[in-house]
């Protein structure tokens, strides 16, 4: 009989996922630990978790998934919530938290001396760990960088059917029009978006990877992406996109001006947090010259630390002069900001 | 079996009550499976009933401004989209059940079960996978280009990430569910009928559309009903492919808007349309009865088609396969052959399936209690509140997931108030920082799947069938072990298949809800995929599909067997 036999397994697995929840929840009590929400990948901070690990004996367990629903989360469990820091990938999520009042203030002096002002929060509630700068990319003999400027020179005419952008619904867009809005108010940023959906070469879709490869297959001259995705094209083991991304330079925007955009990803401590000293340490060491280290040679992110070695890929592309914005008016003008490509037509 | 008791017979009056009014009386423990049965009821409409409850929060100007930009397109876009899949899948999906639970011809018995397999694939993977192949960037078009010395704008070819792109690939995905259901039910119909047919002069085209076609219509309406609300719940392929549809608009307004209150009013909007489209096919049936008027007599015979026909029938059914499984398969090889696969893929997988077996017990449970609280109580109140309870089927994972951890920390947290209160001892996060979130957020998310195979099985059985089996004397609870369960076998394995395989793809709920240090196949697809690193994405895909070809293969000789064994 069939169900019989379902029986049976199904005890057999109901057996396993309650052993495997016990032992979940008693392997944790002995040894020091601290637990961590993140909004960056496993792949992307596992490693570093690791050498934390191996370095001050602290387990850290870890919870990944998309921002704003590990701050829902944050939010709903109150002051049971095991989460201890909270991290994202972007300075308008940390502000929320903050408004939240999900993250409490630290007053940390290695923190303070490693990280500059501007990608902090002034009070502590939240650190910057590494920045993530979104410039314009161009196919090489195609476009004559002296032809490019600035982000608003991207909406003039001469530009037209170039340029390839993602969605309007993705975040590092959102803080790109954020950070504009704060410097050219929000109906000169509007003008320029219609301007800049006008240029587009075809409708947004796919995500920063795909308007680079777009660019190289010759659909459009000009891409707006974020450089770690640029950097892994060029590193990875994938021929196909390493030759793409070889057809493409990096422009630096605005360097006359305010200088490039770049958002941050950063961390804080949870307002309930039950390991604070854990917490505390594992913020320090992710702004650890190691830990800033691995960002720039594994994720070609940035070190928000000033003093670290770049890695040889990110020294290729040179300095620059980065936005210095305060980032938690990305945060406040986030949704002005996506109303506005409403209007705009930026799908 | 006896006679039925002196008893039974002298004690009936002249007008047989109902079964109902005989439960009520007879049995005190009905009143306990009703407090039951509403119980399980609330418990699962608790998360669709909290995203509601936000549509009362103050929406400010964002609606104002939802309704003059973005608001036509995402009803367009997803409408447009729901005809288009609807078409797709109903198409694919009945042809191919008829033809081979009638017919025989080359290559059917592989067929039948490889019809099955575009199920393990994940909606999003599938879209990365033809993407990556047909994109204007892709081997495809590149070598198209190289070949005939043509540059962008010299030539035409299908836009993969477009609305019919994104009707194709969820199509292709989403077909088993009616082919699954159609052919449990074709399989299930009396041969005694269709004989009938035949001897009064219907041609096997007549045969299916007058007879075999109207009889499978439950089966076939749960089966597009489910291909559908999964296609209002899909994020990943429409955000990919850049199509705005009502769920990229609900997270657009939620979590860029930062707006709870419109994006609750937007998917108050969905599912209000899901009623709507249940409704209207209550409506359509009206009084009309799908029960069988026996059981089959003797063995199905298949017919066989022979020569050029036969091969035609095999190119059909076998093109669904092609399109949604091997091509992506193969692609998804080649991607995962440069990449390392380790032990820890073991936990993964075993985690996945500890969970999907577990969930579709669970859910398959569930199903029957409900399934039968419907038949024993058919009051408009249960109704509804099953249709409630059921309703997060259609709700994007993100926004459910957010409905179920905000009631489950809320008594969590109550709990463990009221315990330090009483005890001084914390409580902790009991449901909410543990497995059984996750659990119970499959049941909301999945019920409906299993609860749609329950139900068009014991459609088919008639409520004359239930008063003969209670008049010799059975309780309803033998009546559904004895008699209900062993006929509708077919439709509770395909119950579980379903589950089953929807919990291994499950991702967005899977990832807010988990606890530390807990990661599934999907969990790890998705985190890699979603980075743009599709190579290293591969392995796990790839282990979600091997994964879900075993209960796959396992339950469809289950359905084969059981409904042989039932007739036998």
């Amino acid at each position: 009989m069939y169900l019989d036999f379902f029986m049976n397994v199904a005890k057999f697995f109901t057996k396993a996922v309650i052993s495997t929840l016990l032992l979940s929840s008693t392997a944790a009590l002995a040894a020091p630990e601290v637990n961590l929400y993140s909004a960056r990948k496993e792949a992307l901070i596992k490693p570093l978790l690791d050498q934390f690990t191996e370095k001050t004996g602290i387990t850290v367990n870890l919870v990944t998934g998309k921002a704003d629903a590990l701050l829902t989360r944050l939010k709903s469990e109150g002051r049971n919530t095991p989460a201890d820091v909270f991290l994202t990938t972007d300075a308008g999520r940390l502000h929320r938290a903050e408004e939240a009042k999900v993250l409490q203030p630290v007053q940390s002096e290695s923190l303070s001396k490693a990280i500059p002002a501007s990608y902090r929060d002034p009070e502590g509630y939240w650190f910057g760990l590494s920045l993530r700068a979104r410039p314009i990319m161009y196919v090489k003999g195609k476009v004559d960088p002296k032809t490019l400027s600035t982000y608003e020179a991207l909406a003039t005419p001469e530009f037209k059917g170039e340029i390839c952008i993602r969605s309007s619904s993705n975040i590092y867009n959102q803080s790109l029009v954020a950070s504009m809005i704060a410097v050219d108010g929000e109906a000169n940023t509007e003008t320029w978006a219609k301007g800049l959906v006008g240029n587009m070469a075809r409708p947004p879709k796919g995500g920063d990877r795909d308007q680079i490869k777009a660019a190289a297959a010759g659909q459009c001259d000009i891409a707006v992406a974020n450089t770690y995705y640029f950097g892994k094209m060029l590193a990875g083991g994938d021929a196909s996109q390493k030759a793409a991304a070889e057809k493409l330079a990096i422009f630096w925007p605005n360097q006359d001006g305010r200088g490039t955009h770049v958002n941050i990803s950063g961390a804080g401590v949870t307002t309930h947090a039950k390991n604070k000293d854990n917490a505390i340490k594992l913020i320090e060491f992710l702004a650890s010259e190691d830990a800033q280290a691995w960002y720039s040679q594994v994720n070609y992110e940035y070190p928000v630390r000033e003093g670290v070695e770049p890695s040889k890929v990110l020294a290729e592309w040179g300095n620059f002069k980065a936005d210095n914005l305060n980032l938690s008016q990305l945060g406040d003008l986030n949704s002005k900001a996506v109303m506005l490509m409403d209007r705009a037509g930026w799908k | 079996m006896a006679l039925p008791s002196s008893n039974t017979t002298t004690s009936t009056p002249p007008q047989a009550p109902s079964v109902l009014i005989r439960l009520r009386s007879k049995f005190a423990s009905s009143n306990l499976f009703i407090l039951f049965l509403f119980t399980t009821i609330t418990l699962l409409a608790l998360p669709v009933l909290t995203v509601f409850s936000f549509i009362f929060e103050p929406a400010n100007d964002v609606w104002d401004h939802l309704v003059n930009t973005v608001l036509s397109d995402y009803l367009t876009n997803s409408l447009l989209l729901l005809l288009g899949v609807a078409a797709g899948t109903l198409s694919m999906g009945i042809t191919t059940a008829w033809l081979t639970s009638m017919y025989d011809f080359p290559g059917r018995r592989a067929i039948e079960w490889a019809l099955l397999l575009p199920l393990a694939m994940p909606a999003y993977i599938i879209a990365y996978t033809y993407t990556g192949l047909l994109d204007f960037a892709g081997p495809v078009q590149t070598y198209l280009r190289d070949l005939f010395g043509w540059q962008y704008g010299d030539y035409w070819f299908p836009e993969i990430r477009s609305l019919f792109g994104a009707i194709c690939m969820l199509s292709l995905v989403l077909y088993p569910y009616i082919y699954l259901l159609a052919r449990s039910s074709f399989l299930e119909q009396s041969v005694v009928t269709m004989e009938a047919a035949r001897t009064l002069g219907a041609g096997p085209w007549k045969r299916f559309f007058r007879v075999a076609l109207p009889m499978a219509r439950p089966a076939i309406v749960a089966g597009t009903s489910l291909a559908l609300m999964e296609t209002l719940a899909d994020y990943g392929t429409v955000q990919y492919f850049g199509v705005s549809t009502f769920t990229t608009g609900i997270f657009r307004t939620w979590f860029g808007l930062g707006d709870q209150g419109a994006a609750a009013q937007l998917a108050a909007m969905l599912l209000g349309f899901v009623l709507m489209l249940i409704l209207l096919e209550r409506y359509s049936r009206k009084q009309a009865q799908y029960h069988q008027q026996s059981s089959r007599y003797s063995i199905h015979k298949r017919e066989v088609i022979p020569g050029i026909k036969g091969l035609i029938a095999s190119f059909l059914s076998f093109m669904p396969i092609v399109l949604g499984f091997l091509i992506p398969f193969i692609l998804l090889a080649q991607w995962a052959l440069g990449e390392t696969i380790n032990s820890a893929f073991l936990l993964l997988a075993w985690n996945s399936l500890t969970l999907a077996f577990s969930a579709s017990l669970l859910a398959l449970t569930l199903a029957i209690i409900l399934g039968y609280g419907q038949r024993l109580f058919p009051t408009k109140t249960v109704k509804a509140g099953v249709r409630i309870a059921t309703l997060g089927y259609a709700v994007p994972g993100t926004v459910i997931a957010v409905g179920i951890i905000i009631p489950l920390a809320w008594i969590d947290n109550t709990i463990d108030a009221w315990a330090i209160e009483t005890f001084d001892i914390g409580t902790g996060l009991i449901f909410s920082g543990s497995l059984f979130i996750l659990l119970f957020a499959y049941l909301v998310r999945f019920l409906a799947v299993a609860l749609g195979s329950v139900e068009s099985g014991l459609q088919t059985i008639k409520p004359s069938m239930d008063d003969s089996a209670r008049s010799l004397g059975f309780t309803p609870f033998q009546v559904l072990r004895k008699v209900h369960l062993p006929i509708i076998r077919p439709s509770l394995f395909t119950a579980l298949l379903l589950v089953f395989v929807d919990v291994l793809k499950e991702l967005p709920a899977t990832l807010i809800l988990r606890p530390f240090n807990f990661n599934t196949l999907a969990v790890r697809a998705y985190e890699l995929a979603s980075d743009e690193q599709l190579a290293s994405a591969a392995p796990a895909a790839i282990t979600i599909v091997l994964t879900g070809l075993i209960p796959v293969i396992l339950l469809n000789r289950s359905i084969n067997k059981s409904t042989l064994d039932n007739h036998q």
